[in-house]
């Protein structure tokens, strides 16, 4: 663990330098020593040191200050702790002033650098935690960002500002993947409920009963296991958005529910016997054609009709392939730099294939598939053989003769033709599959296939 | 030094020789500081270890320091040949109390195996009852046992276990 976090001693005496860099190395640190401002600046080009020790008086050339300010330009986050075997408080204030982060006098007490030396790495650890975490929220929070140039989705990027503010439903379509959510939240953040909660209910993902209770909420003793009361989404949602993602597939109990809470805005907790009022907007969203549900008679019309009052219409991503290059760039950079990965951009090769492709997961779906490009990507730009077991399913016609045999037997025969097309390499046939390679081993082993 | 050799030959299968005494070389004296620069110290041992030892332990009174630091036990060079060990420190005499032969006995102990244990690629212990914590002053020192943790000792058998020829 302490190698994580590397130290340099900078000192123009060799016996200062070694003895210091012994004692850490004691300690288990993994420390370099210069003689001089020059050298320590070629060393911290390519190592990222996390504290510096530099001697303030140096002959010759750089001296402490200079050479500590110039390793914060190449290292910005190094802490450099001065040493001087003078204690002046100009010079202290000095260092001080320049960004060193502590100033000690030589020869110091053993304790004294044992526990600054630790409470420096402490602050260190928690910067950089914090740093991840705070990336992690950003990425949350960054979801209503909306790239496109393509006209239908400017047209509705401009409806969701119009509506914003209003507490009109808005009912959401598209396929799979092409960004509902990120829609509902542009609606929900960029309106003046924007402080409140937005809370998302996805209706396909619970049982009739539990969504009741998860939309609704519950009395103590409600049904076995209710040991307490609980609010439900609607009340959590309170003076905000409740985002019901797959309103299409709800029960036809809870679609008279939902048309209640709708027309009235108050509702029973299960098992309660007292009303709850709430003051929520309701986005819902389906992949499904509800005015065709409504005519087969799945979707109650009046419900329909309430949720149906703003309709946005998200385009697939394949109609609006203008876009493709700059999402595919915006993930390139975001999910590189999430997985610490040096990854210049797209070959124009590869967006050619990225373009004609058809995109059946949408945006969804190319989010993954370049995240998966540059996990396995070995050249600092994604090119067209990153992305050729995408080619392969493009190439694919849509609407293939599937056999009469069980999942397991379409799998196993998937795996024996995948392996086949490759002659048996299974790094590429893994790949083709769209599986690592572990997990194509256990299939191997699991359906029993001699490779 | 018999204390010594007891307690090395305890943890490290190795033949074990004492040397005559050696003179400290007159530059390792600081007169500034009034101690000796146990980098000099180290330096004079490596010059006149005899060849077949793996393992040189310097063993002296006078009170060693390093530029950095104002005081030290000991030093020794990482996973390197060389360690030396001052008992100037140990002595309950240093801190103006009463000589006692049995404490000092118990802290050589516990500086020489922390010295040694460097020599053989021992890193400072969390725990601070084992012999390689680090000490900074002398009631570290005696919190210590006078043996290796379990991690570490087994870090030490490993290594006998792969390599190695007298301290």
């Amino acid at each position: 663990m302490k190698k994580h976090w590397p130290i340099l001693v900078v000192d123009d005496e060799d016996v200062m330098c070694e003895s210091m860099a012994a004692w850490l190395r004691e300690d288990g640190y993994h420390v370099d020593t210069a003689p001089g401002g020059q050298r320590a600046l070629e060393l911290a080009r390519a190592t990222n040191y996390a504290i510096c020790f530099v001697d303030l008086k140096m002959p010759g050339g750089m001296d402490g200050i200079e050479t500590m300010m110039e390793i914060h330009r190449i290292r910005p986050e190094a802490s450099v702790i001065i040493i001087t075997a003078y204690a002046t408080v100009d010079t202290a204030i000095q260092a001080m002033k320049e960004g060193a982060q502590e100033y000690i006098v030589k020869p110091c007490n053993p304790q004294e650098i044992s526990m600054l030396v630790s409470r420096i790495l402490k602050l260190k650890k928690l910067q950089s935690e914090n740093a991840i975490l705070r990336k992690k929220i950003t990425r949350q929070y960054k979801h209503h960002d909306i790239i496109t140039k393509n006209p239908r989705m400017e047209e509705i990027l401009a409806l969701t500002q119009d509506v914003s503010s209003l507490r009109s439903t808005v009912l959401i379509r598209g396929e799979s993947g092409t960004g509902k959510e990120l829609v509902a939240r542009a609606v929900h953040y960029s309106g003046n409920r924007s402080e409140k909660p937005f809370i998302v209910v996805s209706c396909a993902a619970l049982t009739e009963t539990l969504l009741e209770s998860e939309l609704f909420g519950y009395e103590k003793g409600a049904f076995t296991g209710a040991n307490a009361q609980a609010k439900g989404k609607f009340e959590l949602a309170d003076g905000g958005t409740i985002f019901l993602d797959e309103i299409g597939d709800i029960s036809p109990k809870l679609q008279a529910d939902l048309l209640r809470v709708l027309q009235e805005r108050r509702f029973y907790r299960v098992g309660g016997t007292q009303e709850v009022e709430v003051e929520v907007r309701i986005i819902a969203a389906t992949n499904k054609n509800l005015a065709e549900e409504v005519q087969q008679g799945r979707f109650r019309e009046d419900l329909y009709y309430r949720l149906n009052v703003i309709e946005i219409r998200l385009p697939a991503l394949r109609e609006r392939r203008e876009d493709i290059p700059l999402l595919a760039e915006h993930f390139v950079q975001r999910i590189s730099s999430e997985l610490g990965r040096d990854i210049s951009g797209i070959s124009a090769t590869a967006l050619k294939l990225l373009i004609a492709y058809d995109w059946p997961g949408n945006v969804r779906e190319l989010e993954n598939v370049i995240e998966r490009a540059i996990v396995t990507c070995r050249n600092g730009m994604l090119d067209e053989p990153d992305f050729s077991w995408l080619q392969q399913t493009a190439g694919q016609p849509q609407n293939w003769e599937v056999p009469d045999v069980s999942l397991g037997e379409l799998e196993r025969r998937a795996i024996v033709a995948a392996l086949e097309r490759k002659h048996g390499n299974v790094k590429e046939a893994s790949s083709a599959l769209g599986i690592d390679r572990s997990t194509l081993y256990d299939k191997l082993k699991r359906y029993e296939i001699v490779h | 030094m018999e204390w010594i050799e007891n307690a090395t030959a305890d943890w490290f299968p190795l033949p074990i020789r004492r040397l005559p005494a050696v003179a400290i070389p007159a530059g390792a004296y600081d007169a500034k500081r009034g101690q000796y620069q146990s980098v000099e110290i180290m330096k004079m041992l490596a010059e006149q270890a005899p060849r077949d030892a793996s393992r040189v332990l310097g063993v002296t009174d006078v009170d060693l320091a390093i530029p950095m630091l104002s005081f030290l036990f000991g030093q020794a060079q990482f996973d390197g040949p060389i360690a030396v060990v001052s008992l100037c420190r140990l002595h309950q005499e240093f801190y103006g109390l009463p000589a006692q032969q049995d404490l000092l006995r118990e802290r050589t102990v516990k500086e020489v195996l922390h010295e040694l244990g460097h020599t053989f690629g021992l890193t400072h212990c969390p725990d601070a009852k084992c012999a390689m914590s680090l000490a900074t002053h002398i009631e570290l020192v005696d919190a210590k046992a006078e043996q290796y943790c379990a991690r570490c000792g087994m870090q030490l058998v490993r290594r006998f276990a792969s390599q190695e020829g007298g301290v």
